[in-house]
């Protein structure tokens, strides 16, 4: 395994992921909820709306409102997609679908489930992992 | 006053995305890439969120209601099956292809990028699928 040093950004990660952490300790503390986002999104798009829907729709907008803000003190950082068009529709797809039967996607298993030491999380956590370090193997080496 | 909260916790949230590098795409390959140049950042994204959210759910684990009043409600369901399994293995596969999954989706959907927007609208056509589908299962037959 060879790592990429020009890239690891280890202080910047253990900040930002600090934060996330505080975001999902405050959403608990101070909504009584679980700060999946999944779940927030999802939750939204339920036939009857459903109780709740005022903080999702909010917090939802405070995540689009983050790159904005955060232009307006610093420089964003740069972000790249390298997926294609076609491959990022499937991703979408798979994603959204995926994380609503599963209960859940990397913050409500992987930060909060986590977290509390839920075992169903971990084995969410775990599975989608695998397939997530197989999928970009193949993506990468073998198409 | 609740909902000015949870734009604040969200937008605190999308923050985090953005300073950790899990909003960047290219680095959630580089770390999901182990055979390739492998970026370890994410480890330490998952480690510090982890850290910080250890604290925060131990802290609620006697009390009932939050502090804009509402129960506090946490995951009741705790067995595995094969939804739980199926879904994560779907939407790790999803995440391996793009290197997005939902919080950094709805992050690159606000700085604009083209290729945020349609990731979120295929996103939200999945989870739509995963409606339908959950009613005309829970039909009676």
């Amino acid at each position: 395994m060879t790592i990429d040093f020009i890239q690891f950004t280890p202080w910047h990660s253990l900040f930002g992921g600090m934060l996330i952490g505080l975001s999902a300790a405050l959403t608990i503390h101070g909504l009584g909820r679980i700060a999946g986002i999944s779940g927030i999104l999802g939750g939204l798009l339920k036939p009857v709306a459903s109780p709740g829907f005022g903080w999702r729709l909010t917090f939802i907008a405070g995540l689009v409102a983050a790159p904005l803000t955060y232009s307006a003190f610093s420089t964003l950082p740069q972000t790249r997609i390298e997926a294609g068009w076609a491959a990022l529709i499937l991703a979408g797809l798979l994603v959204g679908f995926g994380s609503r039967l599963g209960s859940g996607c990397t913050s409500g298993h992987g930060v909060c489930g986590l977290s509390r030491l839920s075992l169903r999380s971990l084995v969410a956590t775990l599975t989608f992992m695998a397939t997530g370090f197989i999928t970009t193997f193949v993506m990468q080496h073998l198409l | 006053m609740n909902l000015l909260f949870s734009f604040a916790i969200g937008l605190l949230f999308g923050i985090g995305l953005i300073i950790s590098g899990m909003a960047n795409p290219a680095k959630v390959i580089g770390f999901l890439d182990l055979a390739g140049l492998w970026n370890p950042s994410l480890v330490f994204v998952m480690g510090g969120a982890i850290a910080v959210g250890v604290v925060g759910f131990s802290l609620v684990r006697h009390k009932s209601r939050a502090w804009f009043g509402d129960a506090i409600q946490l995951p009741t369901v705790h067995h595995i099956d094969t939804h739980l399994v199926l879904g994560a293995a779907l939407f790790g596969i999803g995440w391996g292809i793009a290197g997005i999954c939902p919080g950094p989706a709805l992050v690159l959907l606000g700085t604009g990028a083209g290729k945020g927007i349609v990731f979120v609208l295929a996103m939200l056509v999945g989870m739509l699928a995963f409606e339908l589908w959950e009613r005309i299962s829970k039909r009676p037959h």
